[in-house]
């Protein structure tokens, strides 16, 4: 292989940079972030000047201003003006919350959907492949505002062809004819399988097995994300629901991704041996629920998450209300280089109000 | 009308109906200065649909790479070229 195709590949992959030259690179990128949205976003200056001495320049990853995600939504956090903005994204939102607003210019669009190809094309190739959407269609409706559920079907959909909805509108129902000819049509051929975990799982899964129906989807990738909160109160194990979907569906290669809302683009994909991996784009540090202290590898934290995508919002930097643990610095068996974790779930409420305490926005 | 469209190739004819299906427009309203994200109907919803729509007109499936890069009419002839389509 000539020494320009090697480099070639290796830019192409989104997990081979040296963890030091990723530091630096990293720094660097999030710094100028931090600077640039302390000039055009007023609350998060005050942010900054109320918890981190209005400083924008840091001389470690661990040092930079964090952010709580939840402030996405209490606050109107935005970088450009409202003009500029060409589509804003709204989480789902738990019951009695209001949902985030995350809000986009073109430019930071646009490398969402970069960040999202370079990485998902690592694991799928660059052929598209026919999808298969567990969900309904009624999720993409709508015009320039977006649920996190239809962002990431669409977001996807690019990455398949022939796509076809699995569940039908108004039940939520499998449709089992739809899927079947899905099937018929594609026999042989690799698929994509692309769907939110937990309406999978109710939807599509637990539906079958209550039926006995068993199917076959052959040569198939499954990717599935937006959190296992129900499945954690029922219990169910990221093997077990491996275990199962083989079982029943047959889907032979399963990758949970890690990732919100207000970070969309820079996911954290499960690789084959079931851990999540940063990206060029992205990097992961844990904290202390507690004294917000960095924890070393192996204890369990708060997930901080950085990425290099936001410019028209101060997310770059934010801590998560997700409970972690980072596992290592390169080493993870799949060959991907960088840090590498786990997720936990997510912290119980009532330790919450602690954290988000200690960053009231002084009005 | 008729002595317009007989400057015109067949293919480019073909994709100035792609372009309608997939976009929801009508053929009159298909030129050089379609943009996605800037002409009103090329959202990222209708940009699925005309990737759908350019895939089966030419039986060809357009790379990922293809699908991000085509963001304008001109950019679409472009593309389609690499897949053996001549204008």
């Amino acid at each position: 292989m000539s020494a320009e195709l090697t480099a070639a590949l290796v830019r192409e992959d989104p997990y081979a940079e040296d963890c030091a030259e990723k530091a630096t690179r990293l720094l660097a990128e999030m710094n100028a972030l931090t600077s640039f949205h302390a000039e055009r976003c007023l609350p998060y200056l005050r942010i900054l000047s109320a918890a981190f001495h209005a400083k924008t320049q840091f001389d470690c990853l661990a040092d930079l201003p964090f952010i709580p995600v939840r402030l996405f939504k209490e606050l109107e956090l935005r970088s450009q003006p409202q003009e500029l903005i060409v589509k804003t994204l709204t989480s789902s939102g738990t019951t009695g919350q209001r949902p985030s607003r995350i809000f986009l210019d073109k430019s930071t669009a646009s490398a969402q959907v970069h960040a999202l190809v370079r990485i998902v094309r690592s694991f799928l190739g660059i052929k598209r492949l026919p999808m298969l959407i567990l969900d309904h269609p009624g999720v993409v409706k709508g015009q320039n505002t977006f649920s996190a559920r239809g962002a990431g079907i669409l977001g996807f959909s690019q990455f398949g062809a022939d796509h076809t909805y699995a569940l039908l509108s108004d039940t939520l129902h499998p449709d089992w004819e739809a899927i079947g000819s899905f099937l018929d049509r594609h026999r042989r051929e690799r698929i994509l399988l692309f769907g939110f975990t937990f309406i999978l799982w109710q939807h599509l899964l637990l539906v079958a097995e209550q039926d006995g129906r068993k199917l076959d989807f052959g040569d198939s990738i499954l990717i599935h994300g937006g959190g296992w909160k129900k499945l954690e109160e029922s219990k169910v194990s990221n093997t077990e629901f491996k275990q199962r979907l083989r079982h029943t569906l047959g889907i032979r290669s399963i990758h949970n991704y890690y990732g919100m809302v207000e970070q969309t683009g820079s996911i954290f994909m499960e690789c084959e041996e079931g851990y999540f991996h940063p990206s060029d784009y992205s990097e992961v540090i844990v904290r202390d629920p507690r004294s917000l202290e960095v924890r070393t590898m192996g204890a369990p934290g708060l997930i901080e998450s950085m990425s290099t995508i936001p410019m028209s919002y101060p997310g770059h930097v934010l801590l998560t209300e997700d409970l972690g643990i980072i596992q290592g610095p390169d080493g993870c068996r799949c060959g991907r280089r960088g840090t590498f974790f786990t997720v936990l779930g997510r912290l119980p409420t009532a330790e919450l109000r602690g954290c988000s305490d200690t960053y009231q926005v002084p009005s | 009308m008729q002595e317009d469209k007989l400057t015109l190739s067949e293919s480019e004819l073909i994709l100035r109906r792609a372009f309608a299906n997939g976009l929801q427009i009508s053929e009159e309203s298909v030129n050089d200065a379609l943009q996605y994200a800037s002409t009103p109907g090329w959202d990222s919803v209708a940009h699925m649909a005309l990737i759908a729509s350019l895939d089966s007109t030419f039986d060809i499936m357009l790379d990922t790479d293809d699908v991000l890069e085509l963001s304008s009419y001109p950019k679409a002839r472009e593309i389609l070229r690499k897949y053996g389509v001549r204008f």
